[in-house]
């Protein structure tokens, strides 16, 4: 217990302290970026861990949560915290609306309903030009202001970011050691006799689903008011299978896999960035997700439990499983 | 041209779309039921076969010849892919399948992107001459010939699925797959079989089309996407459902292209997927009970 | 009449599993239900707890019909169930499948959770409490910490049975509960049976085993392709030739 107190202790500290030591406008960013992927990985990773459910389309409720802040805060002229709070509910309704039919159903037909609704909100961030400025994107958001705190520089957004995944990543611990925490993992387990211990597993998993909007949203409103400009670009299919790719890289179910798989592959997609050109000249963006997919159908493959399960090695097992 | 007559235009267009989204989604539905897989890398077996196809006929092959190596070569690396990333996989959760499933979709398309590039390739069209006139509509030879070889496909499969031993056991599979295993089939060929076949069938469509569409190395995505829409709304376990819904949604498109830009025509393919799903998952043919 | 099955039936693919089945569980007894191999025991369990829809018949608990019911709302109104190829959550701690199986003991919710809300800590806390007590009631609290699937297969089965009590259910279904344990195995969960129904439970046995059957049981009824061929105290259906000729008599080692 005290490890785990000692660790975190850590962790928060080095977070904190990180900032002094970068110097670089550009490595700020990488974090800040790590950390709003972050938040959005843990939502993904209960609904993959426990829910045993996936969605590739979380890029749209991530671009929802943007889209939300730069509508309302500059045709609408809300200030920015409840433009904010709006970007947290609007991706909710919408997953309550997608998940409520489908995942009362025993197959994946959440993934495919995910994947069109994720294609459909890209297009419609294109087309629907009165609206979101079409694919020239919405420019002069304001900067996000808190009880007269501005979020004008880099350097705050990186405190508010990293605050907020901590934030997160606390109430996410809660649940998990929580009654609908120990009910989720007995879902993974069995859903049949999870339903006649009286757990609803359709409802939980409900759930899970628009928490892990309502959190995709988050981000997303964050990520409007760190960059003041949003186009569709980001919010695409691709961004969707990173993310799942993220949360299989750290492993699912596992508390750190969350900030180790954002970490790894924002990470490794800077370093392709830099490196593909070298290699293929003239090579866009979209040579980057080639590496990405193999990496993702490589560790399906061969260890779907992911890297985060490397972190299982430090723990002393409880017994040695006989079956 | 007259109403009627441009109705009838459309009809042909619709037709021809559909038949090609009814192709692919009789290769999802069947590798579906087979091996519980939702290949979401589908449509990428029809770019690649397109890409091939025109790159063996650019290379001095006749158009038939590299439409034959073409298709069995993409067999073959359906064959592959389910030895490399599905047979080692098969006993993981739908969850691991279908993110495999992802991954390959994307792995091969990165690939056509390494070897075509983004430039879009061409076939000539199978026979020359002008449009026929068909009812005051003018239909394009090649639609003729696309529309002919989703006929012969469907018709092959059909003697397959109804008339040959080993068609019976696959549709021993889709009925139940615990019971084709108490009676002797082996799961593991019918997979490979599944993917093989999926890899052929999405191969021809490709190549057939492209005379009419041109080939990319990015087209099997959308194609994937709404080969599982004609299936959602046959239902996801009706292989004839799957080639009606092939039909409804390619005569759906071309109706409403008037209606839409232009820009959001793929828009209402995805529609009417989330739809079914959400309104009518089994299928707007479930009450007809039949399954296969 | 604590629950009351009336002209149940159930087809696959034109076979009946199920065929005009009727019977009443009163308060407080040990209901057996008997019959060779693919009798349709297993699946009355289905019907009854809402896995399975019935084609035709009536299922009534506590004065309440359970037909469409999601099993979740069932086991809310007070009845469980265990299985017969062991549904336990394997890589949970012993003790976190009876805390699991007392889901519907708290009330925390979602929100609540994610807020470490006051309420819900002492409420974890009482779940806790009272699921080492059933763990002690069937001798597992030594092994509260393992994980489920690192028990032996017996201890699996008795923790299982814990589990299906830990909410508190007026009735329990169990689905051969001895199928696999030695004979020491199954004198503990004969005499954990009755311990059970002296505290005022109800329960549904489907068993092969024929000396715990009666042992145990107050009434038993035997299905034979579906179909109800005898019902009747032990002493009654020991004695019922028809029983004897499609049942018991196939078998002359009663057990």
């Amino acid at each position: 217990m005290n490890k785990k107190i000692a660790l975190w202790g850590i962790l928060i500290l080095a977070f904190a302290l990180l900032p002094l030591f970068i110097k670089s406008n550009y490595l700020l960013g990488v974090l800040i970026v790590i950390g709003l992927y972050t938040i959005i990985v843990i939502g993904l990773g209960i609904l993959m861990g426990y829910a045993g459910q996936v969605s590739f389309g979380h890029a749209a409720f991530f671009g929802m949560g943007s889209y939300t802040v730069a509508v309302l805060t500059t045709a609408c002229h809300w200030p920015t915290i409840p433009a904010l709070i709006a970007s947290l509910i609007l991706p909710g309704l919408v997953a309550a609306i997608i998940g409520g039919p489908t995942l009362k159903l025993r197959e994946l037909y959440l993934a495919l309903a995910t994947l069109a609704f994720g294609i459909l909100v890209h297009i419609l961030f294109n087309e629907l030009k009165g609206i979101t400025g079409g694919p020239s994107g919405m420019t002069g958001i304001p900067y996000l202001s808190i009880g007269g705190l501005v979020f004008d520089r880099d350097i705050k957004f990186y405190y508010l970011v990293w605050v907020t995944v901590l934030l997160v990543s606390l109430a996410v611990h809660n649940l998990i050691h929580s009654r609908m925490g120990r009910a989720m993992r007995a879902i993974r387990e069995s859903e049949h006799a999870s339903e006649t211990s009286g757990i609803d597993t359709a409802g939980l998993k409900l759930q899970a689903f628009v928490f892990s909007a309502v959190l995709a949203g988050l981000a997303g409103g964050l990520y409007a008011f760190y960059v003041t400009f949003v186009s569709p670009s980001p919010f695409g299919f691709h961004t969707s299978v990173q993310f799942v790719l993220m949360a299989v890289v750290g492993g699912l179910g596992t508390f750190w896999g969350p900030l180790l798989g954002a970490g790894l592959v924002v990470a490794l997609g800077e370093v392709l960035r830099w490196a593909i050109p070298l290699v293929i000249p003239g090579a866009g963006g979209e040579y980057q997700i080639i590496f990405f997919g193999i990496i993702l159908m490589l560790i399906m493959v061969i260890k779907p439990e992911g890297l985060g399960a490397i972190t299982d090695l430090f723990k002393k097992p409880r017994v040695e499983e006989v079956q | 041209m007259d109403l009627s007559s441009q109705l009838l235009q459309l009809l042909f267009s619709g037709l021809t779309l559909g038949s090609i989204y009814s192709l692919i989604a009789l290769a999802l539905v069947t590798t579906f039921n087979i091996t519980g897989v939702l290949n979401l890398a589908q449509g990428e077996f029809v770019a690649l076969g397109a890409l091939l196809a025109a790159s063996l006929y650019t290379a001095g092959l006749p158009l038939a010849a590299a439409f034959l190596v073409s298709v069995a070569l993409i067999a073959a690396l359906g064959a592959l892919v389910e030895r490399a990333a599905i047979y080692p996989a098969r006993e993981s959760s739908a969850l691991t399948l279908i993110i495999i499933t992802v991954g390959l979709s994307i792995s091969l398309r990165g690939l056509a992107l390494l070897l075509w590039g983004t430039d879009p390739v061409s076939l000539p069209a199978f026979s020359s001459g002008g449009p026929l006139l068909v009812g005051g509509a003018s239909v394009n030879l090649q639609t003729l010939w696309i529309l002919g070889m989703a006929a012969v496909t469907m018709a092959v499969l059909n003697i397959f699925f109804e008339l040959t031993y080993t068609g019976k056991a696959v549709r021993a599979c889709v009925i139940n797959r615990t019971a084709a295993l108490l009676v002797g089939i082996n799961p593991g060929a019918m997979s490979l079989m599944a993917f093989a076949g999926s890899g052929a069938i999405g191969a021809a469509a490709g190549i057939f089309i492209t005379p009419v569409t041109l080939a990319t190395y990015d087209m099997g995505f959308m194609l994937g996407v709404k080969g599982f829409v004609a299936a959602a709304i046959g239902g996801m376990h009706n292989i004839r459902g799957a080639v009606l819904g092939g039909f409804i949604l390619g005569i759906l498109e071309v109706y409403s292209a008037g209606l839409v830009s232009s820009g959001l025509k793929d828009a209402v393919a995805l529609v009417v997927l989330l739809a079914m799903l959400m309104l009518r998952p089994e299928g707007l043919l479930a009450a007809s009970g039949r399954k296969v | 009449m604590l629950l009351e099955i009336n002209a149940l039936t159930k087809h696959f693919g034109g076979v009946a599993a199920v065929k005009d089945v009727s019977f009443n569980v009163r308060e407080g007894e040990i209901f057996a239900l008997i019959g060779p191999n693919g009798a349709g025991k297993t699946t009355v369990f289905n019907l009854i707890t809402g896995v399975l829809a019935p084609d035709t018949g009536t299922m009534v608990f506590m004065g309440r019909p359970l037909a469409g019911m999601k099993p979740h709302r069932i086991a809310a109104m007070g009845l469980t169930r265990t299985f017969q190829n062991l549904q336990l959550f394997g890589r949970m701690s012993v003790l976190e499948n009876v805390m699991a199986g007392a889901h519907l003991k708290g009330k925390t919710g979602f929100l609540k959770s994610l807020a470490r809300w006051p309420g819900s800590v002492a409420e974890n806390k009482m779940i806790e409490r009272d699921a080492l007590k059933l763990l002690k009631e069937v001798g597992l609290e030594d092994q509260a910490g393992l994980y489920a699937a690192a028990l032996p297969f017996g201890q699996q089965r008795l923790l299982e049975i814990a589990r299906s009590m830990a909410s508190n259910p007026r009735l329990v279904l169990l689905d051969e509960p001895a199928a696999g344990l030695n004979s020491a195995e199954t004198k503990i969960l004969a005499g954990y049976l009755k311990h059970l129904r002296e505290q005022g439970k109800s329960m549904v046995l489907v068993e092969h085993d024929m000396e715990t059957v009666m042992e145990v049981a107050d009434r038993i009824m035997v299905l034979n392709f579906g179909e109800s061929i005898g019902e009747g105290t032990p002493e009654v259906i020991q004695a019922d030739p028809k029983v004897i000729k499609a049942y018991l008599g196939e078998d002359d080692q009663v057990a």
